[in-house]
C-alpha cells in the first residue's frame, strides 16, 4: 500500500507546529500503525532529518503510552483499542491519514506527537488509592467480594491512562479517567474507609490542573481503548454528592 | 574476587526470620536523613520507592516513561503464584519452593527461593489490601488456576492484566508517597552511570529526556529495578524502550554480571509476520490450561487444521509428557515446539508455528465461559492477525521473553558493589536457569514490598556513609563520560538506521544464541558481534540535537549498549558446556532429547567481571549448595 501522510511537527514546547506531508510507501496490511510509523522514521533517519517524535511502549495496548489522533479520532478508527494495536489493513492504497498529537491545555505538547500527562499521575497522588502500609495486611481470603462487584470494580481497573477521554471530549474533561478509579475502589470494601475523601481531593486536583468539565456528550467512551462505560462518570457524580453532603 | 553471598545457615524454614532479627534497624527518626535512589517503576521498583517511603526515607524515584505507571511490569498477563493453599489441593510453602528450585533447573540459592515462597503468602495479602480486583469464585473467595511446572493450582489473577493490576496497586501506593513527600518522582529519566565515592554506591547520572541536560543525583544507596534484558534479541515480548543500559553501565563500574545467558523463550507467542515487526506479542501461558498443542503427524501437511482428522495430529505434549501435557514448563514447551517445526511439521505460511486449540475446551466449556477466561487475549490475537481463534486453532511459535541473569546479588540483594541493591528481573537471583511461570511479579514484589525494606536498613546502620554531594569529582567525572558517550553517538553520522542494526543483532542472537546453543554457533555469534559493533560506530545514522527529546538518540545509546553486553551474552553461553532450563547445549543432551546438565562441572552461579568493551570478562563462581532440594534428572513425563 502507498499512503500520504500528514504529520504534526512541533520541535519543542513553546513553538509553533504545522502538519508536514510525507509519503509511506511499501506499507503492508500486516503492519501496526506504529510499524509503519517506525519505517517512515528509519526513511528520515538514513537521510540525517529528525525522526518523528511519538510514544510508545508495550506496544499491546496495555500501558497506555501511546495516543495519537488519527484523521480526527484519538487512537484512530477502530473500537476498543489503543494505536499500537490498530493494523494497517484498516486503510486503503491511496489513503491520505493525518496524524496528531492529544490535544488538550492540561496535556502541553512535548514535542511533535508527544504530550506531557503528568497531570493524570498527580490526580492519583491527590487520592487514588486505599492507605495501607506494606505490613499488616489481613488474609487475603479475610473479607469475601461478591465475584458481580469484584467483576465490576475490574471492569473499572481496566483503564490504562492514555489520556485518549480527554482528547475527544470538548471541554478536555477528565471525568473518564478519574471516575474509573473511583469506581474501581469505590465499589470494594477496601475502598469505603477513604470514599468520601478520594473523590472530593480527586476532583479538586482535576480543576486545578486545568481539565474542563463534563457534559455528557460520550465521546470519551466511544474512542476509549478499555471500552471503559460512561456509567462510571454517574457513579463518580453520585460519590461526589454524598461527599459533599457528608464532609 | 570472593562471592560471599550471605546464605544465613541453620534450617532453611527459619532462614529469613532469624537474618531479619540480625539485621540492624535503622532508627525511625533517623530514617528521613538517607537518601535511597530507586531506578525503575515496574512492580520491583514501585512496590520498593512506597514501601521505602511509607518507612519514612527520602525516596528518588525514576522511570524511563512519562508516569510510572508504564512500566512493562503493567504487560504481564496470567499471574502470581502464591503458597496459600486456598484450593486444598496440597500446596505449601515447602511445595512452592521445591517446584521453582527444580522448574528452574538446580541453578538458584536455596535459601533466596525459599524465601520467596514464605513471602508469597504476603504478598497476596498486601495486594487484596490495596483493592487489587483479583478474580474470585462465586463465594467471594479468590480464585486460582495452574500454570506450567506445578501440578497444583496456586496462581492467583485478575482476568489477563494480573501485571497491569498488581502494578497500579504499587503504583497507587507510590503516589500515595508522592503526595506524602517522603517520595519525589522523576518520569523521562535515563540513567546513564553509576557513581561510586570511596567504592561505594552514591549516586546516578541520568539524561533528562524531555530536554537532553544531564543531571546529577545523590544518596547514600541505589537500588537498580531496571527489568530485563530481553530486546538484545531485538524481537521479544518486552517493550520496545527496555534496556540493558542502566545494568549495563554499573557492569562497567565493577557490579558483576551473573549467568546472562539464562534467557528464558515463552512458548505462546503469535508468529512473526514480517521484517517490519517491532515485537511479538505474547499469549498468556494460561491458555495452555485448555488450549491443546498440536501439529501435523505428516511432515509439510499444508491442509486447513479443520480438515486434519484427529488421527492425523501429533498432540506432541501430551504424547511425550503424559502427567504434565501440555503443562509442562515453558523451557521444555518451547524446545519442542522448534523440533517439530526443524522435522518440517510447522504449520502457518512461515510453517514456523504449532496449533494451540480450543475446540474441545469450548466443546467441554462452553463459548462464554472460555470467552470470560480469556476473552481479551482471544481479541488481542484477532487484533494482531485478522484470525477468530474460537473458530480456527491460534498459531503459536517461541519467543525471548524474560531473562534469568541480571546483576550478581547476595541474599540482602546487594551487588558486589556496597550499595548498590538490584531487584526484580534485573537482578539474577531466584530462578535459576529456567523461570517458572507467574514466579516473576511474586519475585519483584517480594523484592520490593518484604525484602529491601529490611536489608537496606541493615545496610544503611552498619556502613559509614559521609556526606557526598554532586560537586564530588566522581559525579564530575561520570556526568561528563555520559555527555561523551552522547557526543560520540551524533558525531559518526552514517548512513545506517538504528533500528537495522538491532535487528542485525537480534538475528545473530536468535539463531545462534536462542533456543538451542551449539559451540560452533556460539562461536560463530562472537565473531560476528565485534564487527556488528564496528558498524554501528562507523555507520549509524543518529539524527537531531542533543538538548531536546530525541528518541533516535535514546534508541541508538541502548543499542550501542546491547553491541556490548551481546559479547558477554554468548560468552557465558558458550563457557556454560551443559544445557539447563533456558540454556539448551546441543551437545549436552539425555538420549531422548531433554536437557542434561553436568552437575559436577557446573553446579556454580557465573558472575563476570567486566575487563573491557571486547576484552574477555573475568568469570567469578558461585558454588551452589542443595541441602534440601536434591538435584536430579528434571522429569516432566
Ligand atoms: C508480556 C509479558 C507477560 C508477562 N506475564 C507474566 C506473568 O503472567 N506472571 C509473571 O510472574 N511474570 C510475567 N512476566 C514477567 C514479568 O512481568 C516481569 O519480569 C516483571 O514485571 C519485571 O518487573 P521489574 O519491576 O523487574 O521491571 P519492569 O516492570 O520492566 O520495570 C523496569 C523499570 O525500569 C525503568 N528503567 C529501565 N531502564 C532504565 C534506565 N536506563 N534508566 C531509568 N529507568 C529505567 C523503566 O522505566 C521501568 O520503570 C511477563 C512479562 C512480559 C513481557
Ligand atoms: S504502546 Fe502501550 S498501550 Fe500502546
Amino acid at each position: 500500500m502507498r499512503l500520504t501522510l500528514k504529520i504534526w511537527r512541533q520541535a519543542g514546547p513553546n513553538v509553533a507546529g504545522r502538519l508536514v506531508v510525507y509519503a509511506a510507501d511499501h506499507v503492508s496490511p500486516d503492519m501496526s500503525f506504529l510499524e509503519m510509523l517506525d519505517v517512515v522514521n528509519e526513511g528520515l533517519i538514513k537521510k540525517g532529518e529528525d525522526a518523528i517524535a511519538f510514544d510508545s511502549d508495550c506496544r499491546e495496548g496495555i500501558c497506555g503510552m501511546c495516543g495519537l489522533v488519527v484523521n480526527g479520532i484519538p487512537h484512530g478508527p477502530d473500537r476498543g483499542t489503543t494505536v499500537c494495536q490498530l493494523h494497517m489493513r484498516r486503510f486503503k492504497d491511496g489513503d491520505t491519514i493525518t496524524i496528531e498529537p492529544w490535544r488538550a491545555k492540561a496535556f502541553p505538547v512535548v514535542k511533535d506527537l508527544v504530550v506531557d500527562r503528568s497531570a493524570f499521575d498527580r490526580i492519583i497522588a491527590a487520592g487514588g488509592y486505599v492507605s495501607v502500609n506494606c505490613g499488616g495486611a489481613p488474609d487475603g481470603n479475610a473479607i469475601p467480594i461478591s465475584k458481580d462487584v469484584s467483576e465490576l470494580a475490574m471492569d473499572s481497573a481496566a483503564c490504562i491512562g492514555c489520556g485518549a477521554c480527554v482528547a475527544a471530549c470538548k471541554n478536555a474533561s477528565a471525568h473518564l479517567f478519574m471516575s474509573a478509579k473511583i469506581s474501581h475502589l469505590a465499589l470494594l470494601p477496601q475502598g469505603q474507609v477513604e470514599r468520601a475523601r478520594r473523590v472530593v481531593q480527586m476532583v479538586t486536583q482535576a480543576d486545578a490542573e486545568g481539565f474542563g468539565s463534563c457534559s455528557n456528550e460520550g465521546e470519551c467512551e466511544a474512542v476509549c481503548p478499555k471500552e471503559i462505560p460512561i456509567s462510571n462518570i454517574a457513579r463518580m457524580t453520585r460519590e461526589y454528592l454524598r461527599a459533599v453532603v457528608r464532609i | 574476587m570472593k562471592l560471599d553471598a550471605k546464605s544465613p545457615s541453620g534450617p532453611i524454614a527459619g532462614r529469613w526470620d532469624r537474618h531479619k532479627f540480625e539485621m540492624k534497624l535503622v532508627n525511625p527518626a533517623n530514617k528521613r536523613k538517607y537518601t535511597l535512589i530507586v531506578v525503575g517503576t515496574g512492580l520491583a521498583g514501585a512496590s520498593a520507592a512506597a514501601s521505602l517511603g511509607e518507612l519514612g526515607y527520602n525516596v528518588l524515584n525514576f522511570c524511563i516513561q512519562d508516569s510510572p505507571r508504564r512500566a512493562h511490569s503493567i504487560a504481564a498477563q496470567g499471574g502470581i503464584n502464591a503458597a496459600k493453599n486456598y484450593q486444598n489441593d496440597g500446596d505449601s510453602v515447602y511445595r512452592l519452593f521445591y517446584d521453582t528450585v527444580k522448574g528452574g533447573d538446580y541453578r538458584s540459592r536455596e535459601s533466596n527461593v525459599y524465601r520467596l515462597a514464605q513471602l508469597s503468602v504476603n504478598i497476596i495479602d498486601q495486594c487484596v489490601a490495596q483493592g487489587v480486583p483479583f478474580a474470585r469464585e462465586y463465594g467471594g473467595l479468590l480464585d486460582n488456576r495452574s500454570f506450567g511446572g506445578a501440578q497444583v493450582s496456586r496462581t492467583f489473577y485478575a482476568r489477563g492484566q494480573t501485571g497491569q493490576q498488581l502494578l497500579l496497586g504499587a503504583y497507587q501506593s507510590l503516589m500515595r508517597q508522592v503526595h506524602e513527600k517522603t517520595v519525589t518522582l522523576f518520569p523521562r529519566r535515563e540513567m546513564l552511570d553509576l557513581v561510586l565515592v570511596d567504592g561505594k554506591a552514591r549516586g546516578i547520572i541520568v539524561r533528562n529526556l524531555t530536554n537532553g541536560k544531564i543531571e546529577r543525583y545523590a544518596g547514600d544507596a541505589v537500588i537498580l529495578a531496571t527489568g530485563g534484558y530481553g530486546t538484545a534479541y531485538y524481537l521479544s515480548t518486552n517493550a520496545v524502550n527496555a534496556n540493558v543500559t542502566a545494568a549495563w553501565r554499573a557492569h562497567k563500574r565493577g557490579a558483576l554480571f551473573a549467568n546472562p545467558c539464562y534467557t528464558q523463550i515463552h512458548p505462546t507467542c503469535i508468529p512473526v509476520s514480517g521484517e517490519h515487526q517491532s515485537k511479538l506479542t505474547l499469549m498468556s501461558e494460561s491458555l495452555r490450561n485448555d488450549g491443546r498443542v498440536w501439529v501435523p503427524k505428516k511432515k509439510g501437511d499444508a491442509r486447513p487444521p479443520a480438515q486434519i482428522p484427529e488421527a492425523e495430529r501429533d498432540y506432541y505434549l501430551e504424547r511425550k509428557y503424559p502427567s504434565f501435557g501440555n503443562l509442562v514448563p515453558r523451557d521444555v514447551a518451547s524446545r519442542n515446539a522448534k523440533q517439530v517445526c526443524d522435522e518440517g511439521r510447522g504449520v502457518g505460511d512461515s510453517r514456523l508455528s504449532v496449533y494451540l486449540d480450543f475446540t474441545d475446551a469450548i466443546k467441554r466449556l462452553g463459548v462464554d465461559e472460555v470467552k470470560e477466561k480469556y476473552g481479551n487475549l482471544f481479541h488481542m490475537y484477532k487484533k494482531i492477525t485478522d484470525e477468530d481463534a474460537y473458530r480456527v486453532p491460534m498459531r503459536i511459535y517461541p519467543a525471548i521473553h524474560y531473562t534469568m541473569g541480571g546483576l550478581w546479588v547476595d541474599y540482602n540483594l546487594m551487588s558486589n558493589v556496597p550499595g548498590l541493591h538490584v531487584l526484580g528481573e534485573a537482578n539474577f537471583s531466584d530462578h535459576g536457569a529456567n523461570r517458572l511461570g507467574a514466579s516473576a511479579l511474586m519475585q519483584g514484589l517480594a523484592d520490593g514490598y518484604f525484602v529491601i525494606p529490611y536489608t537496606i536498613g541493615h545496610y544503611l546502620a552498619s556502613s559509614p556513609l559521609p556526606k557526598v554531594t554532586t560537586d564530588h569529582d566522581a559525579f564530575k567525572q561520570a556526568a561528563d563520560n555520559a555527555q561523551q558517550g552522547i557526543n560520540r553517538l551524533l558525531a559518526v553520522k552514517g548512513h545506517r538506521g538504528i533500528r537495522e542494526i538491532h535487528r542485525e543483532l537480534g538475528r545473530i542472537l536468535w539463531d545462534d544464541v536462542g533456543m538451542a546453543r551449539t559451540e560452533a554457533s556460539l562461536k560463530r555469534a562472537l565473531a560476528a558481534i565485534p564487527g556488528l559493533r564496528d558498524e554501528f560506530w562507523h555507520s549509524v545514522s543518529v539524527p537531531g540535537s542533543p538538548d531536546n527529546l530525541n528518541q533516535s538518540l535514546e534508541y541508538a545509546g541502548r543499542v550501542a549498549d546491547y553491541l556490548e553486553f551481546a559479547e558477554l551474552l554468548a560468552f557465558d553461553a558458550l563457557d556454560r558446556r551443559e544445557s539447563c532450563g533456558g540454556h539448551f547445549r546441543e551437545e549436552s543432551q539425555t538420549p531422548d532429547g531433554e536437557a542434561l546438565r553436568d552437575d559436577a562441572n557446573f553446579t556454580y552461579v557465573a558472575a563476570w567481571e567486566f575487563k573491557g568493551v571486547g576484552r574477555q570478562p573475568e568469570l567469578h563462581k558461585e558454588p551452589l549448595e542443595f541441602e534440601e532440594v536434591h538435584p536430579t534428572q528434571r522429569s516432566y513425563k
